[in-house]
């Protein structure tokens, strides 16, 4: 089974507790935190890659505990209506989720390699990048 | 036998739909099967593209006149002011133009998120607009203030005037320093982390006339996906030819276009508000022009490659900046279009602002307009300047009271 790649959402109430933990040491999944920013009584969101049998019980585990779970493909998308394959962002983005094919110079958006930095959300000149939340 | 077309002949093929059309890209095959010559045989016309933010745009507008009337001292459309040092109810809205409490980079990076290139593109797109008028009043001009919605149906006239556009060739721009700098060439990562370039190279409008054999005042252009004209050269316009320390060429710079259209039959995703990041807003421009083949000489120039085409490496943390002469050396478009180039022993990564997929779309929308026999070529009024006129740069010299 494929690692699959979600953002975790954690209210301040919970962000002081072991969570990560429970899902390794009770489901048994297999976890890389990608990208982290959780801090005591702040709102914080964990994107990491998370494989396992137990995944399904794992995600429910999550929620119990008030953790929102959301994939993390949903969250940025590239408006190919608006964007204009500039290719302004392609060497600003840290993981090369936006690059262009070449010969034909057309921007594309790879969200698999996407660690939501959201950089391109700044730089993109016509704001066609966009988040769904 | 040398070839020599005439305007008149060339429109008389686009006429009977027997002209020979290319773009500047699918030109270059021909030429390097078949030779300068046999090409110029067989075509007639070639068209160029390029889209690309150009700052020096913007539209004159005329509101028509509200009762009572009022002569607009000051002037506003959403929030971003409107130069109304003219007629009572003219204004020319400039692209780069902001609102007066944007916090700019007072914040710093700006994000600039709306400016008058978006007011622009707005009016393209059939929003309504907010229209805010302030005046002194006066004996045949009573009203003093007015707040109302236009639409680009509503107002009188909308003419787009840009005084600066088509670079003929730009800058490859890095960043020597140790910091992350925010430039009109985008977001510049410190210690040469990146380079951006914005051209289209050899589908560019003045890469493929560089002596400006043909194009001049009165030249029918793809103006903003509409119909268009060269008014005039544009501001900046220095011609000249690139060369290095020890007089190396490497090819045509410096020439630049005033163009002018009626915005009301142009297309809102060919005129494009945008931002850069700590620097300001602007509005991307579609410009597409033909190069009729009078002979060889012209065919000749519209047949240069990426290859032969060439960016100055400017640091703009410092030698920009500062006005410092002289640059890090040149690089081919086609080396910049690898997505790598190496400058002080340095390979870095490289990024282009000028989007090509869209300059290519914009030659091949003017050769479809061309060859259904929608679009004629103008022959100008007047050339403009080029390389051998040597018209150089000004400064501006600060002096004291």
């Amino acid at each position: 089974m494929a690692a699959k790649k979600i953002i975790l959402r954690f209210g301040k109430d919970i962000s002081d507790k072991p969570i990560i933990y429970h899902l390794a040491k009770d489901y048994g999944l297999v976890f890389n935190i990608i990208k982290a920013n959780v801090n005591p009584n702040k709102e914080g969101t964990v994107v990491l890659e998370l494989t396992g049998e137990q995944y399904a019980k794992g995600l429910e585990y999550l929620e119990s505990e008030g953790v929102r779970v959301q994939p993390l493909a949903e969250q940025l998308s590239r408006n190919e209506l608006k964007c204009t394959s500039c290719g302004a962002c392609t060497d600003i983005c840290p993981t090369g989720a936006l690059y262009l094919h070449r010969p034909s110079m057309e921007v594309a958006f790879d969200s698999d390699n996407c660690v939501l930095c959201q950089i391109c959300l700044k730089v993109c000149p016509v704001k066609a990048m966009e988040v769904k939340f | 036998m040398a070839i020599e077309k005439t305007y008149a002949e060339i429109n008389e093929k686009i006429r009977s739909g027997k002209a020979v059309v290319l773009t500047a890209e699918e030109v270059i095959a021909l030429v390097e099967e078949k030779g300068v010559s046999e090409a110029a045989r067989q075509v007639d016309v070639v068209t160029t593209g390029t889209f690309s933010p150009m700052c020096s745009s913007g539209v004159f507008l005329n509101f028509g006149h509200s009762k009572p009337r009022i002569r607009m001292q000051k002037v506003w459309l959403n929030g971003i002011p409107a130069y109304s040092g003219i007629a009572a109810v003219d204004a020319y809205l400039g692209a780069t133009e902001l609102p007066e409490d944007d916090p700019c980079n007072s914040n710093y990076p700006g994000e600039f998120r709306y400016g008058g290139g978006h007011v622009i593109h707005d009016l393209l797109a059939g929003k309504s607009i907010k229209l805010e008028a302030l005046s002194y009043g006066t004996d045949c001009y009573p009203r003093r203030e007015l707040e109302t919605y236009i639409t680009l149906n509503d107002i009188n006239e909308a003419t787009l005037f840009n005084p600066r556009n088509a670079y003929q060739n730009y800058n490859c721009a890095v960043n020597l320093s140790g910091k992350t700098i925010y430039t009109y060439m985008g977001l510049l990562k410190p210690n040469l982390g990146n380079a951006h370039y914005s051209s289209a190279g050899q589908l560019s409008p003045l890469l493929n006339d560089p002596y400006f054999l043909t194009i001049g005042i009165g030249t029918r252009i793809f103006l903003g996906g509409g119909i268009g004209y060269v008014a005039w050269h544009g501001t900046q316009h220095f011609p000249g030819i690139q060369t290095d320390q020890e007089k190396n060429s490497y090819g045509p710079a410096g020439g630049t276009l005033a163009v002018i259209g009626d915005l009301k039959q142009m297309k809102p995703e060919w005129l494009v508000g945008t931002s850069y990041l700590g620097y300001g807003a602007t509005l991307t421009v579609g410009i597409g022009i033909p190069i009729p083949i009078l002979n060889e000489d012209v065919m000749s120039c519209v047949s240069i490659t990426d290859r032969d085409l060439y960016a100055p490496v400017v640091d703009y943390s410092d030698a920009y900046g500062q006005r410092i002469p002289g640059n890090l050396g040149y690089v081919s478009y086609a080396e910049l279009k690898t997505g790598k180039i190496t400058i002080n022993g340095k390979e870095i990564p490289t990024a282009p602002l000028s989007s090509y997929p869209k300059a290519r779309e914009i030659a091949g929308k003017l050769k479809d307009w061309i060859q259904k026999g929608d679009f004629s070529l103008s022959e100008p009024v007047k050339l403009l300047p080029s390389f051998q006129d040597q018209i150089t740069a000004k400064t501006l010299d600060i002096n004291g009271v």
